[in-house]
């Protein structure tokens, strides 16, 4: 029923040399790309990752509600939240693991369990907010991340209704669109992003992408071994739809349980499909116009 | 959580999300029908237990194909969207999509008409053209967050962005149908109005159809899953509403260029549509309920009644300008039901995760039949 996802021949991972946006950009030179794997089964949800964004950042305050939704008052990410750690309280249904003697985060004797993860911008590989910006205010850094350049955001919005994941928004009041920077300028003096400053536990790690998707396979292997059967890897893999995440994640249940699609693709790639299309539709439109006018001529 | 109207959110696009639906009357699943608890996504219809699902009995020439992946339950955080609803406005960029196709057809049929020796047609059309085309340059620069930096459109070029693509289509279509109206009115310079009309006659099937990319390239599903069909039924719209005009302001002796121009888009349009909607199957949903379903069906009524005016009118006056005041109006209606049903389409989040979640399913029970054949 929808559209399916592109059909390209993808070589086997170990003999693909790893695709470089950077590179790609047109940066000669550069420093290696860098990324974060958020290990969610880690994460204690102290929202540290949060507040030090907001605090470097100067992300402006935007809400100071009760949700009802756990311990979540945030919501989601935004224009002026760029970490957002979601909760999600689970009741055990039959088949699912206890707890183990490890302590791993299956499901404790009571059959409950709490889920929490601290969501961020994905700095994909293949990047819609950066390719449908037209004023090219979104850009790629020399580090393979993605960045606003907000003194050229017009506002235009079109980065937003192409991000699959819904992280960029327009600020309120300021009129242009804003997202994670991946603490551009704490990259460019040699520092880590503030919230896996934060991360009090190690669940934000920050470092070069190719060595962080290793770290992550070992985890996810480890996890599986101890039973944790819903652990799985997300946007890790460079044959996904958006040819991998500069950030990805180490989840324990399926994506949609915490707000994520779990099949995005970058709606980019059936552009010159689009293309083709509004350009056959202009040809027809001309030729009706043509025939409307021309045809019975002598006799109207 | 959807609480009350204005629920407290993040920010703006929660509330964004919340208006959405309590003016569109999108239900959303209830709240959180199973808590959260998502897991695989068992068996849930009966008979295949959940051993069978995996390995059904595919062959065996039963009718058809077997469904070999349990249909998808989308689950969600909260029932919040995944997804941010546009932030463009119905007014501004909804209404641009009529005004820019009634701009750029009109466009098409003043030059047609020009080559045809209509020249009073041709006249109409162009100052329509620019007409159009001027509110819609408004319209756009008020969308803008920030509408002092418009002129940050025309840094660069881009192909991989419609928007870029599309404003230098309109800005170029703008000064052509701007001098070719001029010309026509004042009766001046006629050797470069001819070129402007020439102009317009050859962008203005750009102006008409460039907007169905600038939509579909979005991760909205039920503008993006769209895609095949949407630059056609947009053509058609245009072209529907530009005879319209010609038909409603048009010189009474002239009208046969703009009828069968209308004639001609509406019967591509309603063909467009139909396809897309038997396409997209349940994503078609936003397009057929809610008020967006409201204003493509009031759209369908006027363009029948429209038709019938054109076809059935004659000669009658009376009958081709109502006839054409119903197409305008269609098209009209036609654009803000597909740009409305396309926010309804990202303010769900059953819309984003289910049509995934089936394709991964399908994709991995394919790939694990690959294994073990």
């Amino acid at each position: 029923m929808s559209t399916q996802p592109a059909k390209r021949p993808v070589p086997p991972a170990a003999q693909r040399p790893a695709f470089d946006p950077a590179a790609a950009a047109g940066y000669g030179e550069h420093p290696p790309r860098v990324g974060f794997f958020t290990d969610t089964s880690v994460c204690i949800g102290c929202k540290a990752c949060e507040v030090a964004c907001k605090e470097w950042n100067h992300v402006p305050e935007d809400g100071l509600n009760l949700l009802g939704m756990s311990y979540d008052n945030t919501g989601g990410l935004g224009a002026s939240t760029w970490r957002h750690v979601a909760f999600i309280e689970q009741i055990a249904r039959p088949g699912d693991a206890p707890r183990d003697a490890a302590g791993s985060t299956a499901f404790s004797a009571d059959g409950s369990r709490w889920l929490m993860a601290s969501n961020v911008c994905k700095h994909c590989t293949e990047s819609a907010c950066l390719d449908v910006c037209p004023t090219g205010a979104l850009m790629r850094t020399e580090f393979g991340t993605v960045v606003v350049q907000s003194d050229v955001c017009n506002g235009c919005g079109y980065c937003i209704s192409a991000c699959p994941f819904g992280v960029i928004d327009r600020r309120e009041g300021d009129g242009r669109a804003w997202k994670c920077t991946l603490c551009y300028d704490r990259l460019g003096a040699g520092q880590e992003p503030a919230c896996a400053k934060a991360c009090p536990t190690q669940s934000i790690q920050f470092g070069p992408v190719d060595e962080l998707r290793e770290r992550a396979r070992l985890r996810v292997t480890e996890l599986q071994a101890a039973g944790e059967s819903g652990a799985q890897l997300y946007l890790d893999d460079p044959a996904d739809g958006i040819g991998g995440g500069g950030a990805f994640f180490l989840l324990l249940d399926e994506p949609e349980v915490y707000g994520l699609p779990p099949d995005p693709v970058v709606t980019t790639r059936d552009l010159p499909r689009m293309w083709r299309h509004v350009a056959t539709a202009a040809v027809g439109l001309l030729a009706g116009g043509l025939a409307a006018a021309l045809s019975r001529r002598t006799g109207a | 959580m959807s609480g009350p109207a204005g629920a407290p959110g993040n920010g703006r696009a929660a509330s964004r999300a919340a208006r959405a639906r309590e003016r569109w009357g999108v239900h959303g699943r209830g709240q959180h029908e199973r808590d959260n608890q998502a897991g695989p996504p068992a068996a849930a219809d009966g008979g295949t237990g959940p051993g069978a699902a995996g390995h059904g009995p595919r062959r065996g020439g039963r009718r058809g194909e077997q469904l070999m992946v349990p249909r998808a339950q989308p689950d969600s955080y909260y029932g919040k969207p995944v997804l941010k609803v546009p932030v463009w406005r119905l007014r501004d960029v909804g209404g641009y999509l009529f005004m820019g196709g009634l701009a750029g057809a009109s466009g098409v049929l003043a030059g047609c008409a020009q080559l045809a020796g209509h020249g009073r047609l041709a006249r109409t059309a162009k100052v329509g053209a620019a007409g159009a085309i001027a509110v819609s340059g408004v319209a756009l620069v008020a969308d803008l967050g920030r509408p002092e930096r418009f002129l940050n459109m025309l840094r660069m070029i881009k192909p991989s962005s419609p928007m870029s693509v599309g404003t230098w289509v309109i800005t170029a279509f703008g000064g052509a149908a701007g001098a070719a109206a001029a010309s026509a009115v004042t009766g001046r310079l006629p050797r470069a109005g001819a070129v402007a009309t020439a102009g317009t006659t050859v962008l203005g099937p750009v102006v008409c159809t460039y907007t169905a990319a600038l939509l579909c390239d979005t991760a909205v599903p039920a503008w993006h899953d769209a895609h095949r069909e949407m630059p056609y039924l947009f053509a058609g719209s245009a072209a529907a509403a530009a005879g319209g005009l010609g038909m409603l302001a048009g010189p009474a002796g002239e009208a046969g260029p703009a009828v069968r121009f209308a004639l001609l888009g509406a019967a591509t349009e309603i063909t467009a549509k139909s396809l897309l909607l038997r396409r997209l199957g349940d994503i078609a949903e936003p397009y057929q309920h809610g008020r967006p379903g409201r204003l493509m069906e009031l759209a369908e009524l006027l363009t029948s009644a429209g038709l019938a005016g054109a076809v059935l009118g004659g000669h009658s006056r009376v009958a081709t300008r109502l006839a054409g005041a119903a197409l305008l109006a269609s098209s009209a209606l036609t654009r803000l039901g597909i740009f409305e049903a396309g926010q309804v389409s990202a303010a769900d989040p059953k819309y984003t995760v289910g049509p995934q979640r089936e394709r991964l399913n399908r994709r991995r029970a394919e790939q694990q039949e690959a294994g073990v054949t």
